[in-house]
């Protein structure tokens, strides 16, 4: 099979609001400004009801928007039927059809193309053997499992060589287990067509394990865009903090900057963070700290333990720091102290790994 | 939407320009744009338009707005005595039908009896037969020179009256009812009774605390449905009904034997409005009231009562109304070789050659417009069911709310509407075979269109969308995944049109004419006049039509459906 020709995904001013009777007026998703580069896998990640669905729903030619743009290589589609927008698009819940088998499932799209049937045969064939199943052309949807199933749904939308692939949840109906061995195949087979990708999930490992991009979505709204890297280490806000992985916020004060570096005191300890921030000298700010990046047993705040549980890959505490709960993973704990209920404990952290919130982060 | 929490509300202009654009997004497709307005259409010229004649006609018929015609109803003892009847007929043929419906549902949902099959096979007759099967066997068995009343116990009872159409009408509809709950029966988890059971119930503690008060709201949507079926029957009522005259009865009697159109259009505005008002009960009140939520998937195998204090009255009782209902279909095939029914009972080909050489034509006539009405029916309702599932326009909900409406529209009303509206230019349909057929077809479609409704619900719109994704157009999408994926419903509709074109009565005597004939105004005729030897020979003639038909039917669309599955 040969490689598409990958397209680029360019949303401007997308705008979707519902008009229901029970809520009135529902702003699923507002004014979005996105550009998905031509090959590039990029994920809509948010909690339900954050709008990535309808977004994505948009860009297939499901869902109207109320108003903006959707260009695809620059021409707008908001007047095409998604039969016309050559793309792709793999289902939550696979979507096969349940009258035909698995070949006719994949050839659909093909004939109605009026490729020729010695030219379908191959392609379905070959695109079978992609996902290691080239023994289930006869087979119906009923008789494959899930993961299979979904397989299917996959080679069906890449044997039309799209310009750009959609995936609507697609592994959320899967076990944990299958899930990850699928996502590890999907990521690889969109590395090898190399084929412009949006994909939405609310599950993070799955947006941080599998994409180039991430675009973080509340309330219809972008949060954040950026790498993995980016969205974990620097998210712009508390909630992505706290969506991404697990977050401690803790207030601190700026005590001095440079431009590629802020020293902030938290609980009278002073740690430099080495990034460049837009606050100044004696400004109150908020610290993201993550629960792993916490050594336990030495540093210059002492605070109280509250409780403690055995997790296996760690030894997880909630210490009270600030009045808050201050949740702490110590990763191989057979080879740690463990430290119990009320005990007073040491806390230290690497500058590095600390977050300093910006400014217009607030939410 | 006054407590709207959206920050900021949309101007009026803004929302006209949201549904301009919503409108312009669904319509990006011919094909659906010209399905959406083929439906509106007919549904408007059809449904809407022929109803709002009569009530303006019923207002306006003396040629400015009066109440006259109201006030003439509910002044005159006659008219307020007919309207009485309908509804004390209603609410009677409904408690007992509603009653008999369940014990048969329970039966055969909860209890280990035998002969279960013949229950259901039982509850398929009716539907499948004309209307007047039931009525014409009461009288046979019932009637003057009835088998049982007469040559048996020698009496000459009055069968025509109340209780002989409450009887007749009772064993016609109790079926809808007995469909209806075995499928909510069906529904109920047995772990919720069981739980009941496990917390210190008994077996009848348990029926009255828990089945029964989670049945409440599916028995009062059956009792609905028989009440609005009794109000709209129209064949059963003036077969048997003598001098207990009907609001149904009484406007065809007042509009076309009496050529009162002005006052039958008030009646029918009367009986349109009570339709109506027990369609929203059915719909919106207990409708949504519902604690069983039908899923089609089987539940846990429910252990039978097996308890002999139950099982053997409630046998007993199913049983005598099944030999009843089942001695009543064979007597009607049996009464056209019957020479004279009470007097002299010889066998005769009498009638069954007058029916097929005088008769011809009436079985013609109905079979061509049956075959044409038919396919249009199952497809139309097909249509409108996908575009109300699936497809969101202007317009959309008026179309849902006014096919569902005809339903239980009384056929009566609806004929009189059509009399009304098509007799005059701009249309002139009257006498033609093409308002016979669009007949057939509106009182079959609507029941089409609410079983694809249900089919469709079932269906994950993703599996069309995912075709749509693959290159197919709305047209493609629809031919080659939803069709495919209802086929049973097309099946069903298909025959159901069918059964309803041949055995409709009460819309079409209305339309019949010197040009078209109906099968089952022959045998309404043949009746009055008393011959029921031919009434009986046309009934069988109708049977094995309705039988053969079918057969073939199923045969056909057995093989087209192995095609549809080979390819697409």
């Amino acid at each position: 099979m040969d490689t598409s020709t990958a397209k680029e995904v360019k949303l401007v001013g997308l705008t979707k609001t519902f008009i229901t009777s029970s809520r009135g007026e529902v702003h699923a998703v507002q004014n979005v400004d996105l550009t998905i580069n031509p090959g590039e896998f990029v994920t809509l990640l948010g909690p339900s009801g954050c709008g990535k669905t309808t977004l994505l729903r948009m860009i297939a030619g499901f869902e109207m928007p109320t108003s903006g743009k959707i260009l695809i290589d620059g021409n707008d589609v908001i007047s095409k039927t998604p039969d016309k927008r050559d793309l792709g698009m793999v289902f939550q819940n696979y979507a096969l059809f349940p009258h035909l088998n698995v070949f006719n499932n994949i050839a659909y799209g093909l004939k109605i193309k009026k490729i020729n049937p010695k030219e379908i045969r191959e392609r379905v064939l070959d695109g079978l053997k992609i996902v290691k199943m080239d023994d289930f052309a006869e087979r119906v949807p009923a008789q494959m499992s899930g993961g299979q199933q979904q397989r299917v749904a996959l080679v069906r939308a890449l044997v039309m060589k799209p310009g750009v692939l959609l995936f609507d949840e697609p592994l959320s109906n899967l076990d944990a287990k299958l899930r990850i061995h699928m996502r590890e195949e999907i990521r690889r087979i969109q590395k090898e067509f190399g084929i412009t990708t949006v994909y939405v999930t609310h599950d993070q490992s799955e947006a941080m394990a599998m994409s180039d991009k991430v675009v973080i979505l509340k309330d219809g709204i972008i949060q954040q865009v950026g790498t993995p890297q980016e969205v974990y280490q620097t998210p712009r806000n508390a909630f992505i903090a706290n969506f991404i992985g697990k977050a401690n916020i803790l207030d601190g004060e700026i005590l001095s900057k440079t431009k590629s570096a802020a020293v902030v005191s938290i609980e009278g300890a002073s740690y430099t963070v080495p990034r460049p921030t837009t606050w100044k000298a004696g400004d109150k700010v908020q610290v993201v700290v993550r629960p792993e990046a916490v050594t336990l047993g030495k540093g210059d705040i002492e605070a109280r333990l509250i409780k403690t549980v055995y997790m296996g890959v760690s030894q997880d505490y909630w210490i009270s720091v600030q009045g808050k709960e201050f949740e702490v993973s110590d990763y191989n704990p057979a080879a740690k102290e463990i430290y119990t209920d009320n005990q007073m404990v040491k806390i230290d952290f690497i500058g590095k790994s600390l977050h300093i919130l910006e400014p217009d982060a607030a939410v | 939407m006054a407590s709207s929490p959206a920050p900021s509300a949309m101007k009026k202009s803004e929302r006209w320009n949201n549904s301009f654009r919503q409108l312009k997004f669904t319509i990006r497709d011919p094909v659906l744009l010209i399905s959406i307005l083929s439906t509106l259409i007919v549904v408007v010229m059809f449904i809407i338009i022929p109803l709002f004649t009569i009530l303006k006609e019923s207002f306006l018929g003396t040629g400015v707005f009066s109440l006259k015609s109201y006030a003439s109803i509910f002044k005159s003892r006659f008219n307020l005595q007919i309207i009485w009847n309908t509804i004390k007929l209603g609410v009677t043929v409904s408690a007992i039908g509603t009653a008999v419906a369940f014990l048969f549902a329970y039966a055969s949902v909860y209890l280990k009896i035998p002969n279960k099959r013949l229950f259901n096979i039982l509850s398929i007759l009716p539907m499948i037969s004309p209307p007047f099967v039931i009525s014409l066997a009461a009288i046979l068995l019932f009637g003057r020179n009835g088998l049982i009343s007469y040559s048996v116990f020698g009496q000459r009872p009055d069968i025509y009256g109340f209780w002989g159409l409450a009887l007749t009408q009772v064993l016609s509809f109790f079926p809808i009812g007995y469909l209806m709950l075995t499928n909510l029966l069906q529904n109920i988890d047995p772990s919720i009774e069981e739980a009941a059971q496990a917390l210190g119930s008994s077996q009848s503690k348990v029926f009255k605390t828990v089945t029964l008060p989670l049945m409440l709201p599916g028995l009062a949507n059956a009792a609905l449905l028989i009440f609005i079926q009794s109000l709209a029957d129209f064949g059963n009522a003036i077969v048997i009904g003598g001098n207990f005259t009907t609001l149904a009865v009484q406007i065809y009697q007042q509009g076309i034997g009496s050529y009162d159109m002005v006052g039958a259009t008030a009646l029918a505005v009367v009986l349109l409005m009570i339709s109506i008002l027990a369609f929203y009960l059915q719909n919106s009140v207990i409708g949504k009231k519902s604690y069983i939520t039908v899923t089609g998937k089987a539940a846990k195998q429910r252990v039978l009562n097996a308890n002999k204090k139950a099982t053997i009255p409630v046998y007993t009782i199913c049983m005598m109304i099944s030999l009843l209902v089942i001695t009543m279909y064979f007597l009607v095939p049996y009464g056209a070789f019957v020479r004279l029914w009470g007097v002299d009972y010889s066998f005769t080909l009498r009638w069954i050659k007058y029916v097929l050489t005088i008769g011809r034509r009436y079985i013609l006539d109905t079979l061509t417009l049956s075959i044409i009405a038919t396919p249009i029916a199952a497809l139309l309702g097909i249509v409108s069911a996908f575009l109300i599932v699936r497809k969101n326009f202007p317009g959309k909900r008026f179309l849902e709310t006014s096919i569902l409406m005809a339903i239980a529209l009384p056929g009566t009303v609806l004929g009189l509407g059509y009399v009304y509206t098509y007799n005059t230019p701009p249309i002139i349909l009257t006498g033609t075979g093409l308002i016979l057929v669009i007949a057939l077809v509106i009182r079959s479609m609507p029941v089409g269109t609410r079983s694809g409704i249900a089919a469709l619900k079932q269906i994950d719109p993703s599996i069309e969308e995912a075709a749509s994704i693959c290159g197919a157009g709305s047209q493609k999408v629809f031919t080659s995944v939803t069709i495919p994926l209802i086929r049973p419903v097309i099946f069903s509709s298909l025959v159901y049109s069918f059964i309803r074109g041949m055995t409709l009565v009460s819309t079409i005597i209305f339309l019949v004419s010197a040009r078209w004939q109906m099968l089952t105004v022959a045998i309404m005729n043949q009746v009055d006049q008393g011959l029921y030897g031919a009434a009986n020979a046309y009934c069988l003639v109708l049977i094995i039509l309705v039988g053969g038909v079918m057969a073939i039917m199923s045969f056909f669309l057995n093989k087209m459906g192995v095609n549809v599955n080979g390819g697409y």
